[in-house]
């Protein structure tokens, strides 16, 4: 008998989100749905401001990949008035996506992905001396002596103890999706702690430039934070040797941590190679070597891949009033044309219109509108946005960096280049990105070095910052490679005020429902055709949200198809 | 139920010394910011006290709290959701999902009645029954009233669960409103700013814990350990503000020479927050430090009270005739006499007035 799932809320992601599942006979994914169940208003509150300000406003959107909106939401103002920002501020902007980049991947693989792979109450089986053999067999990491997998192991167990499981409570532990020998989870779980000590160093460089992290400060223009090797007044070689030492500590993170670590545990998921999804694969592109406007200087190129067909790669440009569009037929929203007909975002409107039920509920109606996500299309597709999208990109184009690094992993791994098409893939491809970026941080840093080596200290252009000198109505387009994928920002300026904004977010192309034909989303996508070991228990459910890195937030309830409410079963 | 271990319990398990127990002792001492005579105090609280059980919530935010409150140097996270407290429930680092997870929330509210905290992040969209923040099929005001109703105190983190903060701004679509106006009747601590900086977060946290009170809080509910000064009074460009010498345009000379950024919108005369003295991420930086001048995100309302580089803030307080267009035209190459002559008539002023560190501007 089918059974349909709710799991809400869905842990380890940033914001709200629902997912519904209708699950078969033998347990396997029939069909999803995806619901963004909180809406905040941004757009609408940045009407009227002072463009200079919006960036500030748009980076609160998201704390866990902050700087990002910040990122394009001055790339979009300075589009918009025409300025162009001094080379040290295109530099130390791409060290900081770099730096975001990196650090985020690393925080989702350890601390918001790990744990649909590791068991870390198995952990406390493990025999440290063979974790420690495993530890060494696969990495040059000084971290690996048997002693230390015992204390942690002893810590483990005294907290398994204490009864106070924390974080930990009630989760799958014992689940039989769960493939890990103790040993690796025993790592796995050293790893889980050292990466959220060494997470809070990698953003010590958006504080250098920025000023905090969480929310470092940008400026239209360029950067605010001023250049002089002569002053302490200024960034210095004191201050660039901090972000150098960080970089190197970050590089070899990666790659003996985090890139041994993923290889490690995905030999023991090789058969697991569920929840591909779409096919479809969209890149706006970022890093720019020279201007924005110049595609072709961009280190993540642009461009669109369909139905996993890596020989044509399609030409992408947001700013065609065709490609781009969003429509509300299954969102809480009305368009004033029609909510089944989608709009560009410069003629994009933000009008909430809940028609959900009441709460509190049990189920949606996914005939109706479910879903606080518009519903994003490029030429009419669905698309997957993200690490994946930007590696097949980058492998189709034949980018050696990531060719050799996708090569090195699948060889390894003894799979194929189709195993990238899988929820594994998504994590690998993170993974492999994850190394490029703490690569890029390495390159700008050089960059700005042999900036300021020639005297240039320049690191705003303030020609234009008076609203008096701006046009009077101009329209903006911005753009950024968040984490979780292709951003835009796209502004238009009246009277030196916003007048209208539109943001089109990584996770509204991933997470959107079902668009007026009935064309799902890749969420709703990938999660098609997974089979669960245990309803009751969506380990495979999660795995395949998570490897999309969801930027919102969930529950879950399990009912059969009378809505009955399943036996809980209490875990741990 | 189990004994839980204590602290010097959880230290010894680790295979960590006496010496080291002591040392994590005198230092949560200092990030108390407590005369060293309490530390006596803090050893045995932390030799005698099970771990806090903590319930996180997330309303309508961004989660940069959590993720300043994972950058903690001192504590860092790991002994803290490890050895400090219970960190039962949180949407953003649980393990459990769904009811699972919803069981873990009833379970701690039933057997730690009275004794859990509950932390907040983000606020309560009330607008349309709350349909704008739903979690499990509820509404998040629901969950909240919910939740707060047997916890031992609330602590509302960062700006939107204190003030209000994005959400809130004009027009508030959501009609979003901070935790505050939601829990009514229980001790509550406001740690406002976009995020908070880590290490006050934490160490609200270990207060509680070791003293089982709240810290001292002003009339606004902030602890005043954190939030007692201005971000002014500590700036290291402060003494370029009392010079009259600002920064009139991002990246020239001025800005490079880190003088004053009054001029640019800066907000430190008026924001109550550590930034200056504590600075961010084990104290590499904070934003004016890095030139940036500082908007004022601890404070009520700031979004509205922009824009941010054209809104100066209001010194009038300060007891200087401080319009720094008048008194201070001593930008860039302005005579030094000028520059004497003003720091001269805000030494006498503030002679004249005394301290006005318990003046709270734009803050009423």
């Amino acid at each position: 008998m089918a059974k349909k799932i709710v799991v809400d809320p869905i842990p380890r992601i940033e914001g709200h989100l629902r997912i519904e599942a209708q699950v078969g006979e033998n347990n396997v994914i029939e069909d999803a749905f995806s619901t963004g169940t909180m809406w905040r208003g941004i757009e609408l509150i940045l009407k009227g401001r002072d463009p200079r300000d919006a960036w500030a406003f748009a980076e609160r959107i998201c704390g866990v990949c902050t700087t990002v909106h910040a990122l394009a939401s001055v790339r979009c103002v300075e589009d918009a008035l025409g300025i162009v920002i001094p080379d040290n501020a295109r530099i130390i902007r791409n060290l900081m996506n770099a730096t975001q980049q990196t650090q985020d991947h690393l925080v989702h693989f350890y601390h918001l992905h790990a744990l649909d792979w590791v068991d870390v109450v198995s952990a406390l089986k493990a025999d440290p001396k063979e974790t420690s053999r495993i530890a060494q067999s696969i990495s040059s990491w000084p971290k690996s002596s048997p002693g230390y997998f015992n204390d942690l192991q002893q810590r483990l167990t005294g907290f398994v103890e204490s009864g106070q499981l924390g974080i930990f409570s009630n989760g799958y532990w014992g689940h039989s999706a769960y493939k890990l020998p103790p040993e690796v989870n025993l790592l796995a779980v050293a790893h889980y702690l050292e990466a959220l000590e060494f997470q809070k160093e990698i953003v010590k460089i958006h504080t250098v430039f920025g000023g905090k992290n969480p929310h470092p400060n940008y400026l239209v223009g360029g950067m605010a934070c001023a250049i002089d090797p002569s002053r302490d007044t200024a960034i210095n070689m004191e201050t660039l040797s901090m972000v150098k030492k960080i970089i190197d500590d970050t590089m070899t993170f990666i790659d003996q941590v985090y890139i041994p670590d993923l290889i490690a545990i995905a030999g023991f998921y090789k058969d697991w190679l569920y929840g591909g999804g779409l096919g479809n694969y969209l890149c706006y592109g970022d890093f720019p070597e020279r201007s924005l406007e110049d595609t072709s200087s961009l280190l993540w190129p642009r461009g669109a891949i369909l139905n996993r067909d890596l020989s044509t790669i399609y030409d992408v440009d947001p700013r065609d009033m065709n490609q781009v569009t969003e429509e509300v037929s299954h969102s809480w929203y009305s368009y004033s044309s029609g909510d089944d007909k989608g709009l560009h975002p410069w003629q994009g409107e933000t009008t909430p219109n809940y028609t959900g039920p009441k709460p509190p509920f049990e189920h949606l109606d996914h005939e109706k509108k479910y879903s606080w996500l518009k519903t994003p299309r490029w030429n009419n597709h669905p698309m997957e946005v993200g690490p994946l999208a930007r590696v097949l990109l980058q492998y189709a184009k034949g980018d050696p960096m990531i060719k050799d690094t996708v090569n090195m992993v699948l060889g390894t791994l003894d799979v194929g280049p189709e195993a990238l098409y899988s929820t594994l893939g998504r994590t690998a491809a993170r993974g492999i990105e994850c190394r490029q970026t703490a690569g890029f941080m390495l390159h700008f840093y050089n960059e700005l070095i042999d900036n300021i080596k020639k005297g240039d200290y320049k690191t705003a252009n303030t020609e234009l910052w008076e609203p008096s000198s701006w046009p009077s109505d101009v329209k903006g387009f911005g753009y950024t490679e968040a984490p979780r994928g292709a951003l835009g920002h796209w502004v238009h300026i009246k009277n030196e005020k916003i007048e209208d904004y539109q943001i089109v977010v990584p996770s509204t192309w991933n997470a959107s429902p079902r668009d007026a034909e009935g064309k799902v989303g890749a969420y709703e996508s990938a999660l098609r055709g997974t089979p669960m070991a245990d309803p009751e228990k969506p380990l495979e459910l999660l795995r395949t949200v998570h490897s999309f890195d969801p930027c919102l937030a969930c529950a879950s309830h399990v009912f059969d198809m009378n809505g009955n409410e399943i036996t809980k079963v209490t875990i741990v | 139920m189990q004994s839980k271990p204590t602290y010097a319990e959880i230290f010894r398990q680790r295979g960590l010394s006496r010496r080291d127990f002591l040392k994590f002792c005198s230092l949560t001492t200092v990030a108390l910011g407590l005369a060293p005579s309490f530390l006596p105090k803090v050893i045995h609280a932390m030799e005698t006290q099970p771990r806090t059980p903590v319930i996180w919530l997330h309303g309508l935010e961004c989660t940069c709290c959590t993720e300043s409150f994972i950058r903690s140097s001192h504590p860092i996270m790991a002994d803290i959701v490890f050895n400090m407290i219970s960190l039962d429930y949180d949407d953003t680092l649980s393990a459990a999902a769904g009811h699972q997870l919803e069981e873990v929330r009833h379970r701690i509210m039933e057997e730690y009645k009275g004794r859990y905290i509950l932390a907040c992040e983000g606020n309560v969209p009330m607008k349309d029954d709350g349909v704008y923040c739903l979690i499990g099929g509820d509404s998040y005001k629901n969950l909240l009233t919910e939740t707060a109703k047997d916890a031992a105190a609330v602590i509302a983190w960062g700006a939107c669960a204190t003030f209000g903060c994005v959400q809130n701004a004009d027009p508030n679509p959501t009609g979003a409103v901070p935790i505050s106006e939601i829990v009514t009747d229980k001790p509550l601590v406001n740690v406002p700013g976009c995020p908070p900086i880590a290490e006050v977060m934490t160490s609200v946290i270990t207060h509680f814990h070791t003293f089982g009170t709240l810290p001292e809080l002003d009339r606004m509910k902030r602890p005043k350990a954190f939030y007692g000064t201005r971000i002014h009074d500590k700036c290291y460009r402060r003494a370029f503000y009392d010079a009259g010498m600002f920064v009139t345009d991002f990246d020239d000379e001025s800005a490079r020479k880190g003088w004053c950024l009054y001029k640019m919108g800066c907000k430190g005369p008026t924001t109550y927050n550590s930034c200056s003295k504590t600075e961010w991420n084990d104290g590499v930086s904070f934003p004016i430090g890095s030139g940036h001048p500082c908007f004022g995100c601890a404070s009520p309302g700031f979004w509205d009270n922009g824009p941010f580089y054209k809104r100066l803030a209001d010194v009038s307080f300060l007891g200087t005739d401080t319009n720094a267009d008048k008194i201070g035209a001593v930008a860039v190459g302005a005579a030094a006499a000028g520059a004497a002559a003003h720091a001269a008539v805000t030494a006498v002023k503030k002679r004249k007035t005394g301290n006005s560190d318990e003046s709270v501007q734009n803050e009423g």
